[in-house]
């Protein structure tokens, strides 16, 4: 069963098509690459699938449901989650308040109940604060909890991101670029940590990643875009290997063309 | 059940203080000093109030002298004609006063809030400068609103029916009671999860959204809640003089406003109160210098940039001081 399912999705920019005409479908339960050279609008797609832009054409279907256009914190509501390229984490909160700021739909106290501190509030406080440490706790981060967010080093922010979306008990997590600045040994974490939240969380991840060691090693089908535009789709033994893949990243064989 | 014993207790205690204290103030101090200390009580509330949103929620209000007068014209209305309709139902003497001169403040809260409502539904999708300018608007809006309002005064203001002018309930006590419980109340919202869904709104709205906080429906609350307190504040003040006028709420209240989050550090509720009781203070000592005070609070906002640009206090509370810092948060647009 597909979970998310993208049809002829379009965005135009002025009179740049960021994107257009891309389709694809996410199984449920899978880790499902996007790649793409630099500029072929992966993060256009992530920002279109999440609601920050409007798509000019095209559905996107979310549990069957077309969500194209709706606002983004209705969207995260309804179980998407995601991080961003260029972390966009709550620099002057602790850890533990960046996890805890997407814990709404645990938070039912009234703003009332908030100024008078009553049981309710405390109540719902304390679930927040307990998940937030599981979730912390799950992604390495659980010792830095009460540290401030934006003195952490890249790779520890870039992981907060992720437990920050997990908070919001999606069933969906798209990652944009989670190993940029990872060394190779956090990135062989990381690949681990993914599929734990595949394989024990039961999360459907999409991610959009440059480090080829990461996406061959850790997804199950990879989408490639070029210039807004699907140039293949596949396991990663065949987009490795594929032409038009091959192409894209490293430009056409010239002697090819004289032959 | 304890819990709430024990804080009812705590409560009690800090109103019997204020109390007592309110009697020290009287016998120790001159008229005029007492003056500065109310007016120091009413600074205290609108800038606590107004670090809600200017620096908790990193929204840029300059139009709050608006809502205190909503809440001053309100609660002085209150206070002179509903007043005998209640005194006529619970009698006369102090607790009937009090009772009266409470509902009063509650009305301006009422109003001054339904007119934050009004004001921060349409203009809080903007953002920055622009929002700014709106609030601006809106403030000389109300202004010459009341400037033009004949049942309440129009430019001459408004004094009530009797010869002696409005009612002065205002006392120490009743001042730093409000003061008390708005420090108390904002405090518990800024360090609760909406006022943490309202400084994320602050440091990144866009991430902000993306963890589903409802945040255009959290920015208008907390600007109604401010505007509320305004409008608290407006009461207080009405009630210490014989009466309102337009004048008392013109532009350059809301800079003062200002200079009292920014003084104490934006984001700070120990700042707020620091930069109240400073303002307060300061405008007594610069009283001979008339308008030109305002050039000299320019200067001082421009010296607080360059030098310390966080405030006294950052974005710290008193009894964060011995922690480090926090890292300076996304720098304000149009500050």
């Amino acid at each position: 069963m597909s979970l998310l399912k993208l049809q002829g999705v379009a965005k135009i920019f002025g009179g740049l098509h960021a994107v257009r005409g891309v389709s694809f479908q996410v199984e449920k339960g899978s880790i499902f690459g996007l790649i793409g050279p630099n500029g072929a609008g992966k993060t256009t797609l992530f920002n279109v699938i999440t609601g920050v832009y409007t798509p000019e054409h095209g559905q996107i279907l979310f549990r069957d449901e077309n969500i194209a256009g709706l606002r983004p914190a209705l969207i995260a509501a309804r179980g998407i989650a995601r991080t961003f390229q260029n972390i966009r984490i709550f620099r002057a909160m602790t850890v533990a308040e960046n996890v805890m700021v997407a814990g709404h739909h645990l938070h039912s106290a009234s703003i009332l109940d908030a100024m008078l501190r009553t049981r309710a509030y405390e109540t719902d406080e304390q679930a927040l604060k307990k998940r937030a440490n599981e979730l912390l706790e799950i992604l390495g981060l659980a010792e830095l909890s009460g540290e401030i967010a934006g003195s952490l080093p890249y790779g520890s922010q870039r992981r907060l991101e992720i437990a920050r979306g997990l908070m919001l008990s999606p069933e969906l997590l798209l990652l944009d670029e989670p190993a940029a600045g990872m060394n190779s040994q956090e990135a062989q974490t990381l690949n681990e940590q993914i599929r734990f939240l595949r394989d024990e969380l039961g999360l459907t991840v999409v991610l959009v990643e440059h480090n080829m060691a990461v996406v061959m090693n850790v997804c199950e089908t990879i989408h490639v875009v070029d210039h807004g535009e699907t140039i293949a789709e596949g396991t990663p033994a065949e987009i490795k290997v594929h032409p038009k893949v091959l192409a894209a990243y490293l430009g056409e064989d010239p002697e090819k063309e004289v032959v | 059940m304890r819990r709430m014993l024990l804080r009812s207790a705590v409560g009690v205690v800090v109103l019997i203080a204020i109390y007592g204290l309110g009697f020290g103030v009287e016998a120790g101090f001159t008229e005029y000093v007492q003056r500065i200390i109310l007016l120091a009580g009413v600074n205290i509330i609108l800038a606590v109030g107004l670090n809600l949103i200017n620096g908790t929620t990193g929204q840029f209000s300059i139009g709050h002298a608006g809502f205190m007068a909503v809440g001053a014209y309100a609660a002085a209305f209150v206070g002179v004609k509903i007043a005998p309709g209640l005194h006529g139902l619970l009698g006369t003497g102090s607790v009937a006063d009090a009772v009266v001169f409470n509902l009063a403040l509650l009305a301006g809260a009422l109003f001054a809030g339904i007119s934050g409502l009004i004001v921060g539904m349409p203009s809080l999708r903007l953002r920055g400068d622009y929002l700014a300018v709106v609030t601006l608007g809106f403030g000389e809006i109300i202004r010459i609103l009341f400037n033009n309002a004949t049942f309440l005064g129009a430019a001459t203001g408004y004094f009530g029916d009797s010869p002696s002018g409005l009612p002065a309930y205002t006392t120490f006590f009743w001042v730093y009671a409000w003061v008390a419980a708005i420090v108390v109340l904002i405090h518990n919202l800024t360090f609760s999860q909406t006022g943490r869904s309202l400084i994320a709104i602050r440091e990144d709205e866009i991430a902000a959204e993306a963890m589903a906080t409802p945040t255009t429906r959290l920015k208008v609350t907390a600007f109604a809640i401010s505007a509320a307190t305004a409008g608290i504040a407006g009461g207080l003040f009405a009630h210490m003089q014989a009466g309102v006028r337009p004048e008392d709420f013109r532009f350059e209240k809301s800079i003062d406003m200002v200079v009292m989050i920014i003084v104490g550090g934006l984001g700070s509720i120990s700042g707020a109160v620091l930069g109240g009781i400073f303002v307060a203070v300061s405008l007594e000592l610069m009283r001979d210098l008339q308008q030109y005070r305002l050039v000299l609070y320019a200067l001082l906002l421009v010296v607080i940039m360059l030098v310390r640009p966080q405030g006294l206090l950052g974005n710290r509370e008193l009894y964060q001081l011995a922690r480090k810092p926090k890292p300076p948060s996304t720098p304000m647009e149009g500050m």
